[in-house]
């Protein structure tokens, strides 16, 4: 008895965190976006919202793109790791979790310079004389073709996709291989008894089990890149916003306006929650997909 | 009620926290300024002058650091606004007058940028540099130029043209362009400088401020628009750039080192802008930013050299060529805002 009042005692001290740094801040964002500068009731500012609806297209294309290309990366690595050896997955594990050590920025800038017109991939590319050959054939199969010296890579919406693949891969990996590492060898056993073949027992058995972890990889991947700011000013030149880079832009940079910023991070918040809401119906189970 | 209590002991837990940082006794002038705009070992000589120490952070752009002040929340001491967020700030009373018993230095200061426009009584501002917005373009990706703003808008060099990332300067390029005032609040004039940049965009490289560096020195991009003193220091750093002022016109600014309302150490911000006037402080600032200096006494001690150096002290004819922002009324500021908005999205 007692030691259940200790136990509820001390979850106090995360309630009063939460309170502080979720709760309030929430009820601030929902009261900006529903005021204007003078506190007065508006919807006005949901109104004004119709105009950036590019923005939010392009921002769930690109996530939806990255999440695909996560998924299509993530899964056969996280399939094959785990079958490996424990100590083998450890280790892999660990290298997948590496370049997590660096920041963010840093890795980020890393990539702006592996991408540029001058960089180290135009660099190669032209010292091995890929970006010549390209020339060749090009001027070979029409007499317009113009002449390139790099490929364009830094400054297009690949580039952002890039980064989030590079930078959320891992959090794909990770819910996978967990829940295929816990998959009972038993029943794969089982359906090779009943004469299934490696293909069948993958679609019909593997596949379906690792489920959960495929709709929690998915999420994992898709609400940071939904919400991701300063990738799209770095590797995308500015040019193709972001709703992360709206909703800075309407605190931090040239347009201030909180009232405008918090509506759209409640429209996104709002998204993000519909998505994992429509997750968590597809996904029974998902618990068992460990979070990071 | 017991379960209050607790609530509250964590809470007190959680304040504790925080508290328990901000406990020292040392004397602290926090500074905010633009990036790359100091020599920052200045701090140490300031600390064993004074005993104060210098926090120090930086901003990308005048409306970054409107934002962050009005926002409230944070404390700095000393900022480095330009010419026309000084006079909004003014307006919107965000400024602290300045005890110039103080700053002694201040008549150290040439009395061209004293009393001007932005702080026509000089209660608010010390000006820390001055200079002109020209263009800078790398020698082997364009040859022979027109010097004009045109550049920027020349679809020859697509995907090789740098803006600026933020809206008041950006919009004075196209106005510039246009050949309208860069002041102007005439609806129609703003409405076609907007267009401009909208039809600028698809042949951009990017909408950059500090990156601005890298990119033009690294012959990322061939043309860029930017402050004078940083295109000199792009061009100490690569000999392939050059750099005009348009023949149009262009902007010249002053920034000043103002101290925000309800700064916690006035007396130190005040003592901290009064080291930035010193003489040989101005010097060693100078050397780093590439800024000019308002500073008389400094100016008189440079070599012959640097002052005939024409991309920091522009000729009498540039400068006369030149205007400086005033701040704009509320409705064509909302203007500008979801102008820029629209433009970036």
């Amino acid at each position: 008895m007692k030691n259940r009042r200790l136990a509820s005692l001390s979850a106090y001290p995360y309630v009063v965190w939460m309170a502080i740094f979720v709760v309030i801040p929430l009820v601030l964002v929902v009261f900006y976006a529903f005021t204007n500068d003078a506190g007065q009731f508006t919807t006005a500012n949901f109104n004004e919202m119709g105009s950036y609806t590019m923005v939010f297209v392009r921002s769930l294309v690109l996530s939806a793109a990255a999440t695909a290309v996560c998924l299509i990366l993530g899964y056969p690595v996280a399939y094959v790791l785990a079958k490996e050896s424990a100590g083998f997955q450890r280790i892999a594990l660990m290298l997948l979790m590496l370049p997590m050590w660096i920041n963010f920025l840093l890795r980020t800038y890393a990539w702006m310079s592996i991408l540029e017109n001058t960089g180290l991939l135009n660099t190669l590319f032209s010292d091995i004389g890929l970006i010549a050959l390209v020339n060749k054939i090009g001027s070979a199969l029409s007499s317009s073709y113009v002449p390139i010296d790099h490929f364009q890579m830094i400054n297009t919406q690949g580039a952002v996709i890039l980064g989030m693949v590079y930078n959320y891969l891992p959090f794909m990996i990770m819910p996978i291989h967990s829940v295929i590492v816990k998959i009972d060898r038993a029943t794969i056993e089982a359906a090779q008894d009943l004469g299934a073949d490696d293909v069948t027992v993958f679609r019909k058995v593997i596949f379906p089990l690792s489920l959960p972890g495929v709709l929690s990889g998915i999420t994992m991947v898709f609400v940071p890149s939904v919400s991701t700011f300063i990738l799209s000013k770095l590797l995308g030149g500015g040019t193709t916003m972001l709703l992360g880079d709206l909703i800075e832009l309407q605190f931090m940079g040239g347009a201030y306006n909180p009232h405008l910023g918090s509506a759209i991070s409640l429209i996104m918040m709002i998204i993000v929650m519909v998505c994992m809401a429509l997750m968590n119906r597809f996904g029974d189970g998902e618990d068992q997909a460990v979070m990071l | 009620m017991k379960k209050i209590l607790c609530l509250a002991a964590a809470l007190m837990a959680v304040l504790l926290v925080f508290t328990a940082c901000g406990s020292s006794e040392q004397e602290v002038v926090n500074v905010y300024n633009w990036g790359e705009n100091i020599d920052e070992t200045i701090f140490k000589d300031f600390e064993k002058q004074t005993g104060i120490k210098v926090n120090y952070k930086v901003y990308e752009t005048n409306e970054q650091l409107y934002a962050v002040l009005k926002q409230g929340g944070v404390s700095y001491d000393v900022i480095v606004p330009s010419d026309y967020m000084i006079s909004r700030m003014i307006a919107e009373d965000m400024l602290e007058k300045i005890d110039y018993s103080n700053v002694p230095n201040l008549s150290k200061i040439d009395p061209n940028y004293l009393y001007r426009e932005f702080d026509p009584e000089q209660e608010y501002s010390v000006p820390y540099t001055w200079g002109v917005v020209g263009i800078v373009y790398n020698t082997t990706m364009v040859e022979d130029p027109e010097e004009s703003w045109g550049l920027l808008f020349d679809d020859k060099y697509s995907g090789q043209i740098l803006q600026f990332d933020n809206s008041r300067d950006a919009m004075a390029t196209a106005l510039f362009y246009l050949g309208y005032d860069v002041n102007t609040t005439d609806k129609a004039e703003l409405d076609e400088a907007y267009q401009l940049l909208v039809q600028q965009k698809p042949i951009l490289q990017g909408y950059v401020m500090d990156q601005m560096f890298d990119k033009m020195e690294g012959g990322e991009a061939a043309v860029g628009v930017y402050y004078a003193g940083d295109c000199l220091t792009m061009i100490d750093n690569n000999p392939d750039l050059a750099y005009f002022v348009p023949e149009e016109g262009s902007n010249f600014f002053v920034d000043a080192m103002c101290i925000p309302k309800g700064a916690a150490n006035k007396k130190n911000a005040e003592l901290f802008i009064n080291f930035m006037c010193e003489t040989d402080i101005c010097l060693r600032n100078m050397d780093v930013t590439g800024y000019a200096t308002p500073s008389a006494e400094a100016y008189a001690e440079l070599d012959e050299e640097t002052r005939e150096n024409d991309i920091l002290f522009p000729s009498e004819e540039v400068l006369s060529n030149c205007q400086t922002y005033v701040n704009l009324p509320a409705d064509t500021l909302e203007l500008y805002n979801d102008y820029w908005t629209k433009l970036k999205s």
